[in-house]
């Protein structure tokens, strides 16, 4: 009896899964094309605008980075490491799908319509850098991790029950997000409602400190959809072209009815979670880092746009010039900014305005206007 | 008119909204063929179809964060939580998002979000089916709650809510939803948001109360009418923000008042009441502020729940008290 073979071999079925998940990739760490079909698809123009938003982010990640230890910068999340992420994966959208960010999706949210200086009073804590124009199709940058998946399922919804044609809701949350319940009730929803979503899913590596490994039992996190019932992908997040195609393929496969499609970019965040205090050599090594720093996005579609002759070193430091230039335009904007009132505030917590807030709106005009 | 029990008046404000905006919809779990736990949106689903009112997964947070996108696309949601005591499986969706957008967003955002739910004890529910935690969502800036106490405010409150633009939690008493009836219109109404009303006017005291306290409430101002006793009852319909107005011009009458709530003791509705009556209308008083609440236990679900509840001669001892400070 000892030896009878159990009813379900529970060890073999943990083996097989996330098996089937392999990352998609179509210009290697060497800068080797690996998917010429892909490639081929693509202009040289078109690849070279592909990789100037790769610098776009990286040079606002530099100057974001330093904005903020001279304290002309509020919060901010450094981004570098991860522009193939989310740049290849914005520029999969249309300016009319919807965006429901995290904090650490600012450059996608200006690509898709903020402007800079508003980015800049949103990490300073102005409200003005939250009031967008109705054609901005984002919500501001949420904080609870998790919140704006759920909010993209009930996006996704409004637009199947409007009939809107070729639109979706798209998502991002981190590693660290795929713990949370509400990234999973995102999905169920969108799934269960078969909502127009992409979820998109950066694996950086950690959350703040804890890594991946630490998160969940699961090999991949793309596996996690799999629960939901909708189709997901990982994909190699250090290379754009791949996180371009894939997502736009999301996109599409989105956008006709079929579902929402869930993206896990591999990534990796080269610097701290926030500016805040964080420092990974608490819990990184050296060791660890230094391969995906030789990953750097940026380093394979630079040799490889440069081989073929349309990109060199001057052209970039032409365009990176011309970034700064747009950016320190945006600092002296968001400086011009109002200083903020208390009165405006209680004007925004209800249209019908309620005795306390009447009220306090009084009081307050009588201090602002002393 | 049409002889209405407090449910039926919430169906009837509900069926009433889905037809005249079509934006509006009404979900959560079991509102679909089920037609709710407990009815109230029994019919609705076979007469506006599965678009407007549908049923979704199991999950609270996700009703939440849904109704939040779907009010980004220009709907009117109408999100039921089965029980109140599921909302601290939504509690971001409510505090941390719905109820911030209009502030955050600088105003050119807003959530026209109604969120139904039952609430309140003596039913002999399962736990976390009964508890009273109006006084969590009212700490809450940026959200309504509003309760009401009898069928015709049920209508009047519920379509006021839903056409408002802003989120309101709307607290359905589990009680009062088949024990009341009331002759109330047929046709669409409304009953105004953040005005308490003047449910019986007297000149000795006031009781302040809402939900199924103001009928207790009422009550006890019938028998001590018998003794020449004349008490003034308001219901405050609108828990958070209070409509102070009404509260102190009473309070200026009476020169007495007690503040009733069927939740436990602690930072709760009535403690708000009695502090803006300290505040602003101290100098009327004859007497302290009185207070009837439950103890500040966890809600007892099932053979306790009646002891623990304020009783109607609760709210009479206290009101003789303060009569005779």
């Amino acid at each position: 009896m000892d030896n009878e073979k159990p009813i379900v071999d529970f060890g073999a079925i943990r083996d097989a899964l996330g098996k089937d998940f392999k990352p998609v990739q179509v210009i290697d760490g060497q800068a080797n094309v690996v998917n010429q079909a892909i490639v081929s698809k693509y202009s040289n123009d078109q690849l070279v605008d592909f990789l100037k938003l790769m610098i776009w982010e990286r040079t606002l990640h530099q100057r974001s980075n330093a904005l903020t230890r001279q304290g002309r910068l509020g919060f901010y999340a450094p981004t570098e490491g991860q522009e193939a992420s989310e740049m290849g994966s914005n520029s999969a959208m249309k300016s009319t799908d919807v965006l429901m960010p995290a904090y650490r999706d600012i450059p996608q949210l200006i690509q898709h319509g903020l402007p800079v200086y508003k980015a800049f009073l949103w990490s300073r804590g102005h409200v003005l850098g939250n009031e967008y124009p109705e054609d901005l199709h984002a919500m501001p940058p949420q904080i609870i991790i998790g919140a704006q998946y759920i909010q993209a399922a009930g996006v996704a919804l409004g637009i199947k029950k409007n009939g809107t044609e070729d639109k979706v809701a798209y998502s991002y949350t981190g590693d660290g997000g795929t713990s949370q319940g509400d990234f999973y009730e995102g999905m169920n929803f969108a799934g269960a409602f078969q909502a127009p979503a992409v979820f998109i899913v950066q694996n950086n590596g950690y959350a703040i400190s804890v890594p991946r490994r630490k998160q969940t039992a699961a090999k991949t996190l793309a596996q996690k959809a799999v629960a939901a019932g909708i189709p997901s992908v990982q994909v190699d997040g250090m290379d754009f072209l791949a996180v371009h195609e894939v997502t736009k393929a999301a996109r599409e496969y989105a956008a006709a009815g079929n579902g929402p499609v869930m993206i896990e970019t591999l990534t990796y965040r080269f610097g701290p979670h926030t500016n805040a205090g964080d420092d990974p050599k608490r819990y990184r090594t050296k060791e660890e880092e230094q391969p995906w720093f030789d990953n750097d996005p940026l380093i394979r579609y630079r040799k490889y746009l440069t081989d073929q002759g349309v990109w060199s070193e001057d052209l970039e430091n032409e365009y990176v010039e011309q970034v700064k230039a747009d950016i320190k335009a945006a600092v002296k904007q968001a400086d011009e900014a109002p200083k903020q009132k208390m009165t405006e505030f209680l004007e925004n917590v209800f249209e019908e305005k309620p005795q306390n807030i009447q009220q306090q709106i009084t009081e307050y005009q009588a201090k602002e206007s002393k | 008119m049409s002889k209405k029990t407090y449910i039926q008046a919430i169906t009837d404000a509900l069926r009433l909204e889905l037809g005249s905006d079509e934006k509006t919809l009404i979900f959560g779990e079991d509102v679909g063929k089920n037609g709710g736990v407990f009815r109230a949106t029994d019919g609705l689903q076979a007469e506006f179809g599965e678009d407007r009112v549908f049923d979704t997964p199991l999950a609270e947070s996700g009703i939440g964060g849904l109704s939040i996108g779907l009010a980004l696309e220009g709907f009117r949601p109408v999100p039921e939580i089965q029980f109140l005591g599921f909302i601290f499986e939504t509690m971001d969706s409510i505090a941390g998002q719905m109820s911030r957008e209009r502030f955050r967003t600088g105003g050119t955002r807003h959530m026209p979000i109604t969120i139904r739910s039952p609430y309140g004890g003596g039913t002999h529910t399962p736990e976390m089916h009964a508890d009273s935690l109006e006084g969590y969502l009212a700490q809450i800036p940026g959200l309504r709650v509003v309760t009401p106490s009898n069928p015709y405010d049920a209508k009047g409150l519920l379509i006021s809510s839903i056409r408002n633009n802003d989120p309101v939690f709307f607290l359905e008493n589990l009680k009062l939803y088949r024990s009341m009836k009331a002759d109330i219109p047929d046709e669409a109404y409304t009953v105004p948001l953040d005005k308490a009303n003047v449910v019986r006017e007297g000149t000795d005291i006031t009781l302040i109360a809402y939900s199924a306290q103001v009928n207790q409430s009422l009550k006890v101002a019938e028998k001590l009418e018998k003794e020449g006793i004349s008490v003034e009852v308001v219901d405050l319909r609108t828990l958070s923000p209070l409509d102070e107005d009404t509260i102190l011009k009473s309070v200026q009458k009476t020169g007495r008042a007690v503040a009733i709530q069927e939740a436990q003791r602690q930072a709760g509705i009535a403690a708000n009441v009695a502090s803006l009556i300290a505040e602003k209308g101290a100098l009327y008083l004859s007497a302290p502020v009185g207070r009837v609440s439950a103890p500040d236990t966890v809600y007892p679900f099932g053979l306790a729940e009646d002891d623990w509840l304020p009783a109607e001669d609760e709210i009479e001892a206290k009101t003789r008290e303060i009569l005779n400070y």
